[in-house]
Parts: structure tokens; C-alpha cells; sequence
């Protein structure tokens, strides 16, 4: 709610408040749900509201610059002859190309690869450019099938099987027409122009049993060498981690419901699946449960942001953690210094969501030439590069504050939480207490 | 010829055994018996081979082939030829759900009858079915074609895009966006010879052809739903 109105007589409804009176008349006016990019923009329990207990007298801390805190990752060591070395455990998460240019892909790439890390290809397929410009990437098999062959299977680094997004667990993808330009028609076996909707289930496996025989299918084609991961977008991540694990997965990947989004309607971005804060406890204890834990690596994305949030991840257990909206934001995606252009399509930078349309000033969503070549894959690599560095650093300032001299040492017990809410998910206790809401003391 | 038992050896070793053929072509003619159902048989090949499968097959035999002709003497299991790129698979027997599923290019022959979603999603490839086809076939299927010289069953072609459908028996229902279009010289010419390919004996001129409507192809208001 925005309460900037300058007579103070005047009250705007915390219900009704102008953002949903807006969103009223523009259903009103157009009779079609709103769709859009991004992630969930409503508050929600994240990270912030977890506290680091830095060592003092009864830990023992380590120095900031010189002692060394190992951060580097193996994804994929179940079953694969050839699992993933990752140096730092921050990753790209799959984005399409389609959805995102091909400059951004490949910037995507050549920043990943500059710091040692993976990249993750999207519904469409993979890209000359994208392949060519990853050291690591990760080839998506998702229910479309767009773009899906052998040859670029046997050419990945890891095959990761798309179950749901965190944005629309339970949810298909949509491109809309003015994306598909001739390049993103073909490689999707389409019409230019039309709106392409990607089917929520996989085509030719239904439930936990088929997935276990497509998983091996999967393997016979690559002969065993590369890791299977499943993503999952986060729901019963109880019960879903658990299925993944006896299917066979190498990597099980949990995308919270802040996790972003290239199109998808508002109402299932903002009222389907829970938080990431949730997601991860639950995840971790399905794969302790089953004996699993760092047996079977977690990944974690949806809404991290800095050093912070990757150390709270890999306290409460994931292994690595995947970035989406970030690493966009990082090759300058909502730059304010296309404000005027922003506006001129009805938004401004900072709060700009309309992926769909293809308009991007950034030149990163978008299939238009123009806008497109705006962004050097160059310079965007190097800047997400830099980026992907002071994520690095930033845990591993915290890691080093706990005493610890790997990243993945970093455990629950080295954290409070400063609302019940967030207690109660990460179960870790309410500062100041030793309570953990919904455990016994 | 190369005799495999699958009694003897496990799927995955013929399967190394095929793929290793790809580097290095020693063997064109394949023969594999004992088969068991057991799945992802043959899946994954790349070379011009010639493999004969005695016996049924699981899930996703000759799943992304390319370039090989593998024929099932029996009966397959779900997602026979998925995502085929090219070269042939042909069923003798019955073949389950997903037929095709994907497929983007080749040929997929089936003598006997397929379940449910018959090429759904299908990518480009050629399906022939020379029994009946289960409901939902071609969900949302992008391209290629599908014959059925028996009948459909429902929501045929739901959902679909550039795909063409030839039926000539009975279609129990037609699935949104989907209709009956007319057959011209084109579409008989294309059809003689995909029948012809497949061995099959049916007249072309008794086919009925089914294509989009392209009515879903641009989101707006009516097609909410
Ligand atoms: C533009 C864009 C495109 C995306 N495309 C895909 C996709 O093709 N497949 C997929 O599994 N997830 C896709 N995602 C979701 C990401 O993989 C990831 O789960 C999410 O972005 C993580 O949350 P974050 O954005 O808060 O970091 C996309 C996200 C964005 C922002």
C-alpha cells in the first residue's frame, strides 16, 4: 500500500488499496488475466529474516582474508561418471532462449564460465551461442520438447528434468506471438507469430514410476556419463523431494515461489507454491530421512539476492543455489538509465515485469534486433561475472564469521530467525529464545 | 549379423554396444531376442543400423532415434520412438501410449493398434498406424504426419497446430481447434506415398484429412478457456 496521497483526510483502503483497483479495472476493460514476468512481488518470509550468530567466545572465528574457506561444489556424484565441478555455488537457473535474447544467453554463459561456474539452457532448446560460450551448462528437458535432440543431449554437461517452476508449480509455459521471430519459430518447430504454449506434464511419462524409466532412458542415451537433475517447483517438497530421489535423480533442484518467471499469469505467480525459506527444511529433511543428504546435491533458487541469502541457503542445508531475476539485474535488466523508455511503455525501471511483450529497453527480454543489441554479451558476462564474485565473497565472509572453512559447513545451528513465522519454517529458534515453533523445547 | 541376448546380456550393454557403432561401423545388422519388456531398448542410436527385436519392449524403445531402422517383432510399451529424429521404427505388434511422442523426424510404423496420444506434441516425423489410434492422439502436435487406416479415438488433434491427420475410419470426436479439412491431389500424392512406405494397402481416396483451425493460435478473450 502507498499512502503518499498528500491530504491526510484521506485513507486508502489497505484491502482495496489503488495496485488491486487498478488490476479491477483492467480485467474490466480487457476480460483476460493479467500475465507477466518476473517473480512474486507480494512480502513474503524470505532471508532477511534470518540472523547470522557470527563465533565469538564459545565458537571460534576465521580470518576474513587470509584463512581458507573453500566454496567449491561436485553436482551429480550418485550415479553420473561425470559429475559437475562448480568453483563457487552460486549457478545460472535455465532461462529461455526466447524468452531472453540470444546476446543474453550468451552473456549468461561467458559470465558463468568466467567464474567457474554452470549455466542452464530453457524451454527452446540450446543455442550455438549459449553452448559455445559455456564451459558447464546444463541442457533442460522440459514437457514441450522444443528444440529437444540427441546431439545437443550428448553435447550438455547435465540434463536437468523440468517438473514445475516455483513461479507456476503446476503451470505450462507461454511465449506469446510477438517472440517468436523466424529463429525462435524454428527451433520450436512453429508458425512465426504464434502464441506458444508449453504443456504443464511431460508427453510420454505420468507419475514417479515412468519418471524412474525416462530417467534411465536418459542415461542409456548418454551412456551413463552426465548427472540427471530434477527441478521441482516448491509445494509438497516434502514428499516431491523424496519421489525425485527414488527416481533416480543425481540433483534434485527446489525453486521457491518467489522464483522468476519469462510469462506466466499474475494470479499463479503470487498465489500458487511456497517460499523458498520454507522449501529448503523441508527438502533437507526428505533427503535426510532417506539417507541422502549430500548424497543426492540440492539446489535452491527463488529470490536470492546477495551473499546473505546463498549462506542462508547453504546453512539450512542446499549444496548450491541457482539465480534467475539477479543475474538479469546484473547484466542490466530495469536499469534506471532507460527510465524515459520505460515509461514510454507504461512502466519505469525498477518495476518493469512485461517480459512477455518483447519490449525490453535493456535489450535482454526481448526477440526485437534493436533492443536486442544493446546488450554485449561481452560486458554483460564481465559484469555478471563480477557479480557472481561478491556473492562468493560475501558468503564466504559470513562462512569465515562462523568459524567455518568450507561454505558447506555452514549448518542451522549457526542461525536465528527474527520472526515467528520464519522460526517456524527454517526451524531455527526466535532470536532471543531457544524456541522453534512446532518443536518441543 | 551380431546376435544379443537379453537374457544373457543387459540393455545397457547392447545399447553401448549400438552407440559404440557410431565412432567406429563394424556391424550394420543387429539381432536382439529375449527381450522381456524390459524398457529403453535400442534408444539412443545413431548410425545407420539395421536392429531386429524378437520379443516385446518396455517404455521407450528406439526413444531420439537417428538414422537406424529398428523393427519390434512384438508388441512395444509406452513412448516407442519418442522423439525420433530419423530413420525407421516399426511395431509389428500393438504399440502403448505416446507413440511418436515428440518425434521430429523418420518414420514410425505400427501394424497393430496404438493407446492414448498417438504423436502427441509430434515435431515432424511420419506416423503410420495401420489399427486404431487411442484418444488424444496428437495433442498439441506441431508437425509431420499421422495415418490411421483404422479408427480415432476422442479429442483427436486437440489442441493442434500444423500437424495433418488422415483418418479413414471413424474419428469418435475431433478435440478444440481441430477440423476436417478437403483432401486435394497434394494431400492424396503425400498420403500414397507415406502408406506405400509404411506397406500398407489402403486407398488414399478413402481418407479423411484433419488439421488446425488456428483459432488458438493468438491468445485472446474466447480462447480463455
Ligand atoms: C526470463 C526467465 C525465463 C525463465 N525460463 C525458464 C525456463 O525456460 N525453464 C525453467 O525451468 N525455468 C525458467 N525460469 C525460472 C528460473 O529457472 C528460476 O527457477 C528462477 O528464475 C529462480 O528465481 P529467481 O529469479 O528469483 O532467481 C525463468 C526465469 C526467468 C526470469
Amino acid at each position: 500500500m502507498n499512502n503518499d496521497h498528500p491530504q491526510d483526510n484521506l485513507r486508502e483502503s489497505a484491502t482495496f488499496d489503488r495496485t488491486t483497483m487498478a488490476e479491477i479495472r483492467r480485467a474490466a476493460e480487457t476480460g483476460i488475466y493479467d500475465i507477466r514476468g518476473f517473480g512474486a512481488k507480494r512480502k513474503l518470509p524470505h532471508f532477511d529474516d534470518l540472523l547470522f550468530l557470527g563465533a565469538s567466545m564459545s565458537r571460534y572465528p576465521l580470518e576474513g582474508y587470509r584463512e581458507a574457506c573453500d566454496t567449491s561444489v561436485t553436482l551429480g556424484t550418485r550415479f553420473a561418471k561425470k559429475p559437475i565441478v562448480i568453483d563457487t555455488p552460486v549457478t545460472i537457473a535455465g532461462m529461455s532462449f526466447g524468452a531472453l535474447s540470444a546476446n543474453a544467453k550468451e552473456a549468461l554463459g561467458r559470465g558463468a564460465s568466467a567464474v567457474g561456474t554452470s549455466t542452464t539452457t530453457g524451454d527452446g532448446g540450446m543455442t550455438p551461442e549459449e553452448r559455445g560460450q559455456s564451459d558447464k551448462l546444463v541442457y533442460q528437458y522440459l514437457p514441450s520438447r522444443y528444440g529437444m535432440n540427441p546431439d545437443d543431449l550428448r553435447k550438455a554437461d547435465a540434463i536437468e528434468i523440468v517438473l514445475g517452476q516455483g513461479a507456476k508449480p503446476g503451470g505450462g509455459g507461454m511465449l506469446l506471438g510477438q517472440k517468436i521471430t523466424d529463429r525462435v519459430a524454428g527451433m520450436r518447430t512453429l508458425p512465426k507469430g504464434v502464441d506458444q504454449r508449453s504443456a504443464c506434464r511431460h508427453p510420454d511419462w505420468t507419475g514417479p514410476d515412468d519418471l524412474t524409466i525416462k530417467i534411465q532412458e536418459l542415461r542409456e542415451i548418454t551412456d551413463w556419463l552426465i548427472p540427471i537433475y530434477i527441478k521441482i517447483g516448491a509445494t509438497r517438497t516434502y514428499y516431491d523431494v523424496k519421489l525425485a530421489v527414488k527416481a533416480g535423480a543425481d540433483v534434485v533442484v527446489v525453486d521457491g515461489m518467489q522464483g522468476g518467471t519469462a510469462a506466466t499469469q499474475e494470479v499463479f505467480i503470487e498465489h500458487v507454491g511456497i517460499p523458498t525459506l520454507a522449501a529448503i527444511p523441508q527438502a533437507v529433511q526428505a533427503l535426510q530421512d532417506m539417507g541422502m543428504h549430500r548424497k543426492v546435491q540440492l539446489i535452491v533458487s527463488g529470490g536470492i539476492r546477495n551473499g546473505a541469502d546463498v549462506a542462508k541457503c547453504m546453512a539450512l542445508g542446499a549444496d548450491a543455489v541457482a539465480i534467475g531475476t539477479a543475474a538479469l539485474v546484473a547484466l542490466g535488466c530495469n536499469d534506471p538509465k532507460y527510465d524515459d523508455e520505460f515509461k514510454q511503455i507504461g512502466s519505469a525501471a525498477g518495476f518493469y515485469d512485461d517480459y512477455h511483450e518483447g519490449k525490453d529497453p535493456a535489450g535482454i527480454s526481448t526477440q526485437d534486433p534493436q533492443l536486442a543489441q544493446r546488450l554485449n554479451p561481452v560486458d554483460g558476462g564481465r559484469k555478471l561475472a563480477n557479480y557472481i564474485r561478491v556473492l562468493t565473497l560475501e558468503a564466504q565472509t559470513l562462512a569465515r564469521a562462523c568459524g567455518k572453512s568450507n561454505l558447506n559447513n555452514l549448518e542451522p545451528e549457526d542461525m536465528v530467525a527474527l520472526t515467528v513465522e520464519s522460526a517456524a519454517m527454517a526451524k531455527v529458534p526466535l532470536v532471543g529464545t531457544n524456541w522453534i515453533p512446532g518443536q518441543a523445547f | 549379423m551380431q546376435s544379443i541376448n537379453l537374457a544373457e546380456h543387459s540393455v545397457r550393454q547392447l545399447n553401448q554396444l549400438l552407440h559404440d557403432q557410431y565412432n567406429h561401423l563394424d556391424e550394420r545388422q543387429w539381432d536382439v531376442s529375449q527381450t522381456s519388456g524390459q524398457h529403453n531398448i535400442a534408444c539412443g542410436l545413431n548410425q545407420n543400423l539395421e536392429v531386429n527385436i524378437h520379443g516385446h519392449v518396455g517404455y521407450f524403445c528406439a526413444g531420439m532415434n537417428q538414422l537406424a531402422y529398428v523393427t519390434v517383432h512384438g508388441n512395444a510399451g509406452q513412448g516407442v520412438a519418442e522423439n525420433m529424429m530419423s530413420g525407421t521404427v516399426h511395431v509389428k505388434g500393438d504399440a502403448s501410449s505416446a507413440a511418436g511422442a515428440t518425434a521430429h523426424g523418420g518414420l514410425l510404423i505400427v501394424d497393430g493398434n496404438t493407446g492414448a496420444r498417438c504423436g502427441i506434441s509430434m515435431k515432424g516425423c511420419d506416423i503410420v498406424v495401420k489399427g486404431n489410434v487411442g484418444h488424444m492422439s496428437c495433442f498439441m502436435a506441431q508437425a509431420g504426419t499421422l495415418v490411421v487406416c483404422g479408427d480415432a479415438g476422442e479429442a483427436l488433434g486437440d489442441s493442434l497446430y500444423e500437424t495433418v491427420i488422415y483418418v479413414k475410419g471413424k474419428v469418435q470426436s475431433l478435440g478444440a481447434d481441430c477440423i476436417e479439412k478437403p483432401v486435394t491431389e497434394k494431400h492424396l500424392k503425400k498420403l500414397k506415398k507415406l502408406l506405400k512406405s509404411a506397406g500398407a494397402e489402403e486407398d488414399p481416396a478413402q481418407f479423411k484429412r484433419y488439421g488446425s483451425a488456428r483459432q488458438l493460435y493468438n491468445f485472446k478473450v474466447d480462447n480463455a478457456y
